[in-house]
């Protein structure tokens, strides 16, 4: 790499201007990694404190209804406040088979496929 | 780590690749409306691709585009997506104990695969961390399994999407398959009382400070979760969770 073009790659990661994209987006790559990899990046030696490890059992239920719940019940930041939104009948009626089911199998297909089967004709053909 | 054969050839890799094999569907119709939504937002078609093939995190992607459009310094865009990111150096944590036996370059490669889906149905599968050889082989042969189906439906969909931006109507809704498969795996997990807590409060907590910029309150809401929980492990009305 010649001088100037690390002299603008440099201007670039702290100015206001973006020339090219592209070696940001090499760079966010790595961001992927240093988040997904942060506690097992060292090769230091230690464990995480007992409270922590019980803690973590209940992180992965946390984080997903963490990332789907907002998405569910939320438009653009606001609380939806019609029963008119197709979301809320495709998630009654996913859950509703994954649980009739009892979670045997490929019940998550078959939560995405009724789900869908009552999400689309509500949402494309009634528009809710 | 999908391309080692030690593990392809291990029979946990089909378990995890069968595991994640449902909710497949799902991720790749979120992925293919996440390529839709990088296009229609202003990225290049180039730029687009690129990302597409080697971030492999959904809500990075979509948090950088407006960045990129405003012409943010570059130090913006990466600190942006790391915060966004935030649950996954959550996740990493437990990982720590399942991981910390093989080589570094293995375990960066091994981490960059662990979207949130193979977090979880990891560690739903493997609720202890392996003691000897075997069993860690087995851990990471599931780990190799459940990620390559996971990372491959949704890059090639998100590939797809990029391609057929002008002719995927964003109204469809077709997104929401990507819900319905978090939704199958969130029913999954609800194994105890405190698990449904779990999911209840960190619910409730991620739209109440849904306002909070980006992302946080998703990792608010884990922790709020984490720590009720906890605070009610120690009551007698609520037994210890059960493993599933």
């Amino acid at each position: 790499m010649s001088l100037t073009a690390l002299i603008a790659g440099w201007d670039a990661f702290w100015a206001d201007s973006q020339h090219n994209i592209l070696p940001t987006i090499l760079l966010m790559a790595g961001v992927t990694v240093l988040a997904r990899s942060f506690f097992f990046i060292s090769d230091a030696e230690w464990t995480l404190p007992r409270w922590a490890q019980r803690g973590l059992q209940y992180a992965p239920i946390a984080a997903l209804s963490a990332v789907v719940i907002p998405e569910l019940v939320m438009t653009q930041g606001v609380l939806v406040h019609t029963p008119l939104d197709a979301r809320l009948y495709g998630t009654v009626a996913g859950a509703a088979y994954f649980f009739w089911r009892k979670g045997v199998g490929n019940a998550v297909l078959g939560t995405i496929v009724c789900g869908m089967a009552v999400y689309l004709p509500l949402h494309i053909g009634l528009g809710w | 780590m999908f391309f080692l054969r030690v593990y392809r050839r291990h029979p946990q890799f089909r378990v995890g690749f069968v595991d994640m094999l449902g909710a497949a569907p799902g991720i790749a119709a979120w992925g293919l409306m996440t390529g839709v939504a990088m296009v229609k937002s202003g990225m290049g078609t180039l730029e687009a691709l690129t990302m597409a093939l080697l971030v492999f995190a959904g809500s990075s992607q979509l948090a950088a585009i407006p960045l990129f459009i405003a012409g943010a310094p570059v130090w913006v865009v990466l600190a942006t997506a790391f915060c966004v990111n935030l649950r996954f150096v959550v996740f990493s944590a437990h990982m720590r104990t399942y991981l910390m036996y093989l080589p570094r370059w293995q375990r960066l490669v091994t981490g960059y695969f662990i979207a949130d889906l193979t977090y979880v149905m990891f560690v739903r599968c493997n609720p202890m961390p392996a003691v000897d050889d075997d069993g860690r082989l087995a851990q990471m042969a599931y780990l190799a399994g459940n990620s390559s189906i996971n990372w491959f439906s949704w890059v090639s969909a998100s590939l797809l999407g990029v391609a057929l931006a002008n002719f995927i109507p964003g109204a469809w809704g077709l997104g929401f398959a990507g819900l319905l498969a978090l939704i199958g795996i969130l029913c999954s997990l609800a194994t105890s009382r405190l698990r449904w807590i779990a999911g209840a409060v960190a619910g409730a907590v991620a739209v109440a400070t849904y306002a909070l910029p980006l992302k946080l309150n998703i990792l608010v809401a884990i922790g709020v979760a984490v720590l009720v929980c906890m605070a009610l492990e120690s009551r007698p009305a609520f037994s210890p969770p059960v493993q599933p």
